[in-house]
This record gives C-alpha cells, sequence and structure tokens, in this order.
C-alpha cells in the first residue's frame, strides 16, 4: 500500500500541493488527471523519493520513503517525462546497466524478454540515438519494468506511441495489474485513462477537486464534460 | 561499502563504455593535449637545458586543462534524457554516483597522461633518469585529487548556465595548494634531487586527497538532492 497524507509542497513561495492525500492498493489503477502546473509530476516525484515534502508522510507498506530508503525505492518504477537512458548504449546495454542497479536477477534473459514484448528485439543492438520518440519511449516502458516493481508510477506513458505500441503498453499495464501491481498514471489522454484505470483524481492548483470510480460504460464525451466542469469548477 | 563499491563500478563501466562508443571527452582530451605541448615545444627551444625546467608545470598544465574538459562533460552527459534523474530513482546510495563518475575520471584523464607525457618528453628532448616508481605515485596522487574535487565541482556547476566556465573558476583556486605539492614533488623526482623533500609534499598532497575525499564523499548527496 501506498499512502500519501496531508502532502504539502511549497517551492519558493508557490504552494504546488496543498493537504494532498492518496492511498493506492496492490492492484489498484488510479489516473491522476488535471490542467497543466496542477502539481501532477510534482506529485509523482514526491511518490517516487525525487522530493521531500514540505509537510505530510509517504508511507510505503507502512514505512516512511526517506533518501535512504533504498529497498523501498526497488518496489517504486518511474517512468518519467524523459526516458532516462543513455543514447551511445544500445538498448540491451541500457536494460543491463538498470538491471544490475537494481539487483535484478538473469537480466539478460528478462532483458531480452522484454526488449521481445515492447517489439524492440531486432534493434537490441543499435545503439538508441538512432531511435525515433515512440522507440525510445517503448524501451523506457521495458526499463520500468525490468526492475518488477510493485507500484508504477507513469508520467504520461502513451506519449509518442504509435496506435500498436498504445494497444501494447495497455496489455502490459494490464498484465502487471492482474498480478497484483498497483499502477498510478498521469496522462491528459483520456480515452486511454478510461481503458487502464478504474479510479481517477482531478488535480487543480495543488488540490484534488474530485475522486471516482470511472465508468467504462459511459464513455469518453461524459468523461471529457465531467473533467471540464470539475476545472471550471462549475 | 561493498554495495556502494559495486554501483559505483556499474556507473564508471556504464561511463567508459559509452565514452568508447562515442570517443567524444577522450578524443578532445588527447587532441588538446597534443596540441599545448606542440604549442610549447615551439615556443620554447628544447634544445636549451633551462627549459627542462618547466616539465613538470608541463605535466600538470597538460593534465588540469585537458582533464577539464572530461570533468566538464562527466556531469552535463547525464542531462541527456535526464539520465540523471534515472540514476536518483534507482536504489542506490548518492555517494555511489560520486564514486563511480570519479572513477571513470581518473581512467580517461590518466590514458591522456599515459599518452601525453611520453610526447611531452619526446618533444622536449628529455631523457628520463628519475625514479620511476616516485614519479608515478606522485602524479597518481596529485590525479586523484584533482580529479575527486573536480569531480564534486562539475556535479555543482552542471546545473548553471555557464558550467563550462564556471567549473574553472571554482576548480582552479581549489586546486592551488595540490599543484604547488605536484609541481614541486615532480621536479624533484625529474631533477634527481633528495627523495625526502618529494616525500613531505607527497605527504601533503595525500591529507589533500584525504581531506577533500571524505569531504565531497558526505557532502555529494546534498548536492544530489538540491540539483
Amino acid at each position: 500500500m501506498l499512502e500519501l497524507k496531508e502532502i504539502t509542497k511549497i517551492i519558493g513561495d508557490k504552494i504546488i500541493l496543498r493537504n494532498f492525500s492518496l492511498a493506492l492498493a496492490p492492484g489498484e489503477s488510479v489516473a491522476v488527471i488535471g490542467p497543466n502546473g496542477a502539481g501532477k509530476s510534482t506529485f509523482f516525484k514526491l511518490a517516487a523519493g525525487l522530493m521531500q515534502p514540505t509537510s505530510g508522510e509517504i508511507l510505503l507498506n507502512g514505512e516512511q520513503i526517506k533518501k535512504k530508503t533504498h529497498l523501498l525505492k526497488k518496489r517504486i518504477g518511474y517512468l518519467g517525462h524523459e526516458s532516462f537512458l543513455y543514447s551511445a548504449l544500445t538498448p540491451l546495454e541500457n536494460l543491463r546497466f538498470y538491471g544490475k542497479l537494481y539487483k535484478v536477477k538473469n537480466i539478460e534473459e528478462k532483458g531480452m524478454e522484454l526488449l521481445k514484448a515492447v517489439g524492440l528485439h531486432y534493434f537490441k543492438d543499435i545503439p538508441i540515438r538512432s531511435f525515433s520518440r515512440g522507440m525510445i519511449q517503448r524501451l523506457a516502458i521495458a526499463r520500468v519494468l525490468l526492475t518488477e516493481p510493485d507500484f508504477l508510477l507513469l508520467d504520461e506513458p502513451h506519449t509518442g506511441l504509435d496506435q500498436e505500441a498504445v494497444s501494447l503498453l495497455n496489455l502490459l499495464i494490464k498484465e502487471r495489474q492482474e498480478k497484483g501491481i498497483a499502477i498510478l498514471l498521469i496522462s491528459h489522454d483520456f480515452e486511454q485513462v478510461i481503458q487502464v484505470c478504474e479510479r481517477v483524481l482531478i488535480l487543480n492548483k495543488g488540490r484534488v477537486v474530485e475522486d471516482k470510480s470511472i465508468d467504462h460504460q459511459r464513455g469518453l464525451m461524459p468523461f471529457k464534460n465531467w473533467y471540464e466542469a470539475a476545472v471550471s469548477g462549475k | 561499502m561493498k554495495i556502494i563499491l559495486a554501483d559505483a563500478l556499474t556507473i564508471a563501466a556504464k561511463d567508459l563504455r559509452n565514452e568508447l562508443k562515442s570517443k567524444q571527452t577522450s578524443g578532445m582530451m588527447i587532441i588538446f593535449s597534443s596540441l599545448v605541448i606542440l604549442i610549447f615545444s615551439f615556443a620554447f627551444d628544447p634544445t636549451n637545458n633551462t627549459v627542462k625546467a618547466i616539465i613538470p608545470g608541463l605535466i600538470w598544465v597538460i593534465t588540469i586543462f585537458s582533464g577539464l574538459l572530461g570533468l566538464n562533460r562527466s556531469f552535463i552527459s547525464e542531462q541527456e534524457n535526464d539520465s540523471l534523474t534515472g540514476l536518483k530513482v534507482a536504489p542506490i546510495d548518492p555517494s555511489s554516483i560520486f564514486l563511480g563518475k570519479v572513477v571513470a575520471n581518473l581512467v580517461l584523464v590518466t590514458i591522456v597522461q599515459m599518452l601525453s607525457i611520453p610526447i611531452l618528453f619526446l618533444l622536449f628532448d628529455y631523457k628520463f633518469h628519475g625514479d620511476l616508481i616516485w614519479f608515478l605515485l606522485i602524479v597518481l596522487t596529485a590525479t586523484i585529487g584533482f580529479i575527486v574535487i573536480g569531480t564534486f565541482l562539475a556535479a555543482l556547476a552542471a546545473n548553471a548556465k555557464n558550467s563550462e566556465m564556471l567549473l574553472p573558476v571554482l576548480l582552479l583556486p581549489l586546486l592551488s595548494p595540490l599543484m604547488i605539492g605536484a609541481v614541486q614533488a615532480t621536479k624533484i623526482v625529474l631533477e634527481q634531487e633528495g627523495i625526502t623533500d618529494a616525500i613531505s609534499w607527497l605527504q601533503l598532497m595525500a591529507a589533500y586527497d584525504l581531506l577533500f575525499f571524505a569531504a565531497c564523499f558526505f557532502l555529494f548527496e546534498y548536492l544530489m538532492e538540491g540539483s
């Protein structure tokens, strides 16, 4: 269970997050949506241990996430805006490097399996500097999945992916969710949010303004209307 | 500590593999040091015996200025694709990032020294008669000190707008005591003067290395947190 309790984050004189609370149970998939500058990425950085909250606490299975909690960090897979990959290295070398840092066993085998899963096994020996944005995103997804985390924090994972890759990513997320992995997703793509997640939070000006379960039967338009009403405060 | 060392070696191996493939930094460092030697060999008459007196200083001019090129790149290269954040979210101690970078930079600078010092001796028609073991020990001790403080300041400067300009401004004043010791000790060994004087300088450099290593090792975590 990942719990954020009464989190407030102030950077300079600006309040980025105000009394933000969230509990994420194993196997649950929650989307965090909201306008630009709402504090979504800051919330992810706090959950990944990249930042410390100004007040409040973040608990992972009851233990507080601090700077030194390496074992807890191992259980979180963080896919950020950037890929965190090295351009001069091949896909397999990148996965091998991160696998070693995360102390993954059978790196070669798992690396090859994941490259096949994301459709990059034919490119395993080519430096990624020649890859397209979508191919790099596929590899970044493989990097996050390699470490077999209990919690997946995905910050706009569908960016740059073609339709085939989007379906593939959604399938991979669903498979992980069925295995009990909790998913936290930031996205502006409401179609994917409806497909992947069961619950959605709307974050606006650092505050949670809505928190509800997604009704998959209702479709995209009612969801968009609900979002616009929540953000505009009507 | 074992885990920190293992993670540091993983990071160093990644940096060196990256460098082996791109040859961006090492190529620049070797070209730069060769040009410095060539220009100095034209500027001074190598047949004049008094010119030999500048060789100890030249060894360190080449090391520091070519090393600066490598140090500048060591953290800036991590900004591409925000890889430094990838390291920060990984379950590793931040000091292993520092140690890994120190090892990778040390290997690069040592390779440049192994190529440039013999070329320097050759172009200045200098025949080495000193004690090779003491000479290597002095070069290694001073280089370690330079790389330790240089790597720390490179991480500090990497977030600044003009990091290439900021690093030498921060680093060179801090290096002064180490470089005075390095030049003096190198001169003593090359001119085959009493080794006891060189040992005093070596002790000073070793103390500098230890002091700055401890400070940088423990402060690096705070540096990463702020970046």
